[in-house]
């Protein structure tokens, strides 16, 4: 991810270095023979894609690449003059966009088209409609892999028993289908055995912000730290490495006592600790990161951070058991918990972290995400007494990010916490109203 | 050519047919109007112990309710009602129905129901069920996730436990014990309610002007919320009512209407689609009455026989993976065909992710097709419709100008009229 306003970190290189080498590597797949398997972050199975030799590609990596870089309005402008509706998830505008302008990725590589379309049902209806236009292009197979919703609150053990058996019929022979080798299950584990250790290793950095000051910003700095994990590099020793690196890094500046990298420099004087709920605007991304930085700011926990797995309430892909825990993975990925689990996790992540205040950044994009979010902010309030800040934006329409408007409700808000420390408001009082629609 | 004016359908008739049908739309219309299910707490109150289960759109298995003993209750928004506590739960980007469901849900409408059915249509209803868990912890509700995988055996075992689930939810709020019998009864009383929608349709495509989409709009948001056997009565007296009881054809042209499965579009709107000249032979309003095409074969296990018939006679739609890659792009062309229609009309709510997403693959294949279409966007709390008049206005003058109709030709040599894109 470019990045040149924040003081980059070794980890960060090292990331760079790791994809660039992966999107090389896909630009260069129709030439080696390497098989291309595009896939979604929730639910996505990257150990099972590389067992057998094949490169995942994630959709949605390139559409927030392409907003980061800049280009995703151009190609949601594409994308909408060729029918797409103004209404819809940008997220598949700027990647059909992409597609409509010769298909040149995030590094600059040309990216090459599918071998297998992995279609992992999980926590998003649009991932559906995604890759049913997708295949229009593409003209590829398309494998359905459908993960239950978790409606009761968890994954009843049919629906594992359900997912399990489709990875064994349908998707497995897919990808056998597709790369010509037979699934190896023993290279499998050994895959799921790299994850695992890569999960303990985030996990750890992700639980670091409990100290304070806290050595990591867990939203804006925690889209950096799951890029690998949530994309290509689950169960690779890269992935592994990377995590290592990163947890030293961390735990460096936990022993020093100090804060993370970010846009105002290095944030040690952390006035306020941020709970925040919904994915980040990428087109602004270093903006909208230096509002809460400038502020003193430092975000503790995410639930952006766990659309790729809820690791840190104890997940970890397990060996001994490749398929199930594969199933398990998928079902637990964050946008598959119904609305009470959501939060539940916002209100554990208050109180563990011993946060000041949470925020919603609630995207047009996403109802997955948004629908709802605004009775999560009022039982989170309840629930906590902490008062909840809501804004409004876009993932990668760079049309629904209103800077001025949004640093005025976050200026808005940090005033009231102030306030609220001093003891002059209660929750629930105006100036609660004030940032919340 | 203007559009004729709306005299025709409305009348006055002196005819006792006329009559009767009149007042069987009058009798339907007081449902549709009645947002405090009124109907529902008639029924409720008839016998002590009876309750109700509510359910949001699309599909849901309404035989399994029925067979629980309760009164299956379409939930499909508040229309234009006033909106005055939804709108706080819900932010400018998402499509109206949640709000009005909520404000229904939060001023005490929907108090008559027991349960609550949210089929995963969409993320904002699989949202809105959690939502509902919270907001009202006295009804038992259920997240009801549609059998989405390719193998039809294995999405065929899927569904029946689901199908399992359900009943066994329902029926520890009746004490009802379901044998096989009650099950078969409930899915014989449904079978009869879907031929008799089939007919309904097949009557509208082949003599529109017999039976008016408003009608039977009208008759089929009736069926949403009263007693299938009650509804069974009046609907057949209509279908002879209308055979006795015919308006004048006009020269319109044949249209289908697609993309309003959820999220209702006011009367109004279908109204003036048809007034504007366009006669709506297909569409998916209520999408639910005809998701299951034909009847559920009787014998075996009755869930099993009801996930089977699911999955092996559903209409294709959005909230349904397309395993078939050519299958996006056939859906309008046999659509078409299959009603004799001159166009399409893509209506679809606005912010809705199943209709607008599906619309590029839609409209790529009817265009190619050579079927003229038009697309708009509505809410259902839409109160204008000027501008949807003059688009099917002009549509309508369009086919008839530079396509012919079916009703003229006989045959249809089809054109793009490059009429309406997205408002
Ligand atoms: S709707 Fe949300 S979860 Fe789904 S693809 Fe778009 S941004 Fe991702
Ligand atoms: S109208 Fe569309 S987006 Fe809204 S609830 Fe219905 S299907 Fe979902």
């Amino acid at each position: 991810m470019r990045d040149d306003r924040v003081k980059k970190d070794r980890s960060m290189l090292l990331q760079k270095e790791m994809i660039a080498e992966h999107f090389q590597r896909l630009e260069d797949a129709p030439r080696s023979g390497e098989k291309v398997v595009y896939t979604f972050v929730p639910g996505n199975l990257t150990e099972l894609i590389r067992s057998f030799g094949a490169l995942p590609l994630l959709p949605e990596i390139n559409a927030l690449q392409s907003g980061m870089r800049g280009k995703s309005k151009a190609y949601i402008a594409e994308a909408e003059k060729a029918g797409h509706s103004a209404d819809v998830c940008t997220y598949v505008k700027a990647d059909i966009g992409m597609m409509m302008s010769g298909n040149i990725g995030p590094t600059g590589t040309r990216l090459p088209p599918p071998d297998l379309l992995l279609l992992s049902y999980t926590g998003c209806y649009t991932f559906m409609k995604w890759f049913e236009l997708l295949r229009e292009q593409y003209k590829c197979p398309t494998v359905f892999l459908q993960i239950p919703y978790q409606g009761d609150g968890t994954l009843l053990p049919e629906h594992r028993e359900y997912v399990v058996k489709q990875l064994r019929e349908d998707v497995i022979p897919a990808l056998e289908a597709v790369t010509g080798r037979a699934y190896d299950e023993g290279r499998l584990r050994e895959l799921l055995a790299l994850s695992a250790r890569a999960e303990d290793d985030l996990v750890a950095v992700l639980h670091s912000a409990k100290q304070k000051p806290s050595p990591i910003d867990s939203y804006f700095g925690g889209v950096y730290y799951i890029g690998p994990i949530f994309s290509a590099f689950r169960g690779t020793p890269e992935g592994v490495a990377y995590y290592e690196a990163l947890r030293e890094e961390v735990e460096e500046r936990q022993a020093l006592g100090i804060g993370p990298e970010t846009p105002s420099g290095r944030l040690d004087d952390q006035r306020f600790r941020i709970v925040v709920e919904g994915p980040p605007n990428w087109t602004s991304f270093n903006e909208f990161w230096q509002m809460f930085s400038d502020e003193g700011a430092v975000v503790v926990a995410s639930t952006y951070t766990k659309v790729g797995g809820t690791y840190d309430f104890g997940f970890r892909h397990d060996p001994g058991d490749p398929l199930g825990t594969m199933a398990d993975y998928c079902g637990g990925c964050y946008t598959n918990h119904n609305l009470p689990g959501r939060i539940d996790m916002l209100v554990d992540y208050v109180k563990q972290y011993a946060a000041d205040g949470f925020l919603i950044n609630s995207v047009k994009s996403c109802n997955s995400f948004s629908a709802g979010q605004l009775l999560i902010l009022r039982e989170v309030e309840k629930r906590t007494g902490i008062p909840g800040g809501f804004i409004e934006s876009d993932l990668v329409d760079p049309r629904y990010f209103s800077a001025a408007n949004i640093k005025n409700r976050l200026e808005s808000y940090f005033q009231m916490l102030r306030e609220r420390r001093r003891g002059q408001v209660a929750p629930g009082s105006d100036a609660t109203a004030e940032v919340t629609p | 050519m203007s559009p004729p004016t709306p005299t025709s359908q409305a009348a006055p008739r002196s005819s006792a047919a006329s009559r009767q049908r009149a007042s069987i739309v009058a009798w339907a219309r007081d449902r549709y109007e009645d947002l405090e299910l009124g109907s529902v707490r008639e029924w409720l109150a008839q016998e002590p112990g009876r309750k109700a289960c509510g359910y949001l759109p699309v599909y849901v298995p309404r035989e399994v309710i029925h067979a629980a003993g309760m009164l299956p209750v379409g939930i499909h928004g508040g229309g234009s009602m006033e909106i005055i506590r939804g709108d706080a739960w819900y932010q400018s980007y998402i499509c109206h129905l949640p709000r009005s469901v909520v404000e229904l849900g939060l001023t005490g409408r929907l108090d008559c129901l027991s349960a609550m059915l949210f089929p995963s249509t969409c993320d904002v209803i699989r949202n809105l069920s959690g939502m509902w868990q919270i907001l009202s912890p006295q009804t038992w509700v259920r997240y009801v996730d549609l059998p989405q995988v390719n193998d039809p055996e294995r999405a065929v075992e899927f569904w029946t436990g689901e199908l399992r689930h359900i009943l066994s939810g329902l029926t520890a709020l009746t004490g009802k014990v379901v044998d096989d019998e009650a099950l078969w009864a409930s899915i014989a009383v449904y079978n009869e309610m879907r031929a008799l929608i089939e007919e309904l349709y097949a009557v509208r495509r082949d003599e529109p002007w017999r039976v008016p989409s408003e009608e039977l709009y009208l008759l089929l948001r009736a069926g949403e919320v009263v007693p299938v056997e009650e509804w069974l009565v009046r609907a057949r007296e209509y279908l002879e009512a209308s055979a006795a009881d015919k308006n004048r054809p006009r020269d319109n042209a044949r249209v289908v209407l697609t993309g309003a499965f959820c999220e209702q579009p006011p009367l109004g709107l279908i109204m003036t689609i048809e007034r504007a000249g366009c006669y709506i032979v297909d569409d998916d309003l209520l999408l639910g009455n005809r998701m299951i095409r034909g009847p559920v074969a009787q014998g075996g296990d009755p869930l099993v026989a009801l996930a089977r018939a699911l999955l092996h006679q559903h209409r294709t739609t959005s909230v349904l993976y397309e395993p078939d890659p050519t299958g996006k792009a056939r859906e309008i062309p046999e659509r078409v065909e299959a009603a004799r229609a001159d166009g399409v009309i893509f209506a679809a709510p606005s912010f809705c992710d199943p209709a607008l997403l599906d619309r590029p693959m839609l409209r790529d294949g009817a265009e190619k097709a050579g079927i003229p279409c038009i697309a708009f966007k509505y809410a259902e709390n839409t109160g204008q419709f000027q501008q949807f008049r003059e688009q099917a206005g002009t549509f309508s003058d369009s086919i008839k100008l530079w396509v012919g109709t079916r009703a003229e030709q006989g045959r249809v040599e089809r054109g793009r009229t490059g009429a309406g894109g997205e408002p």
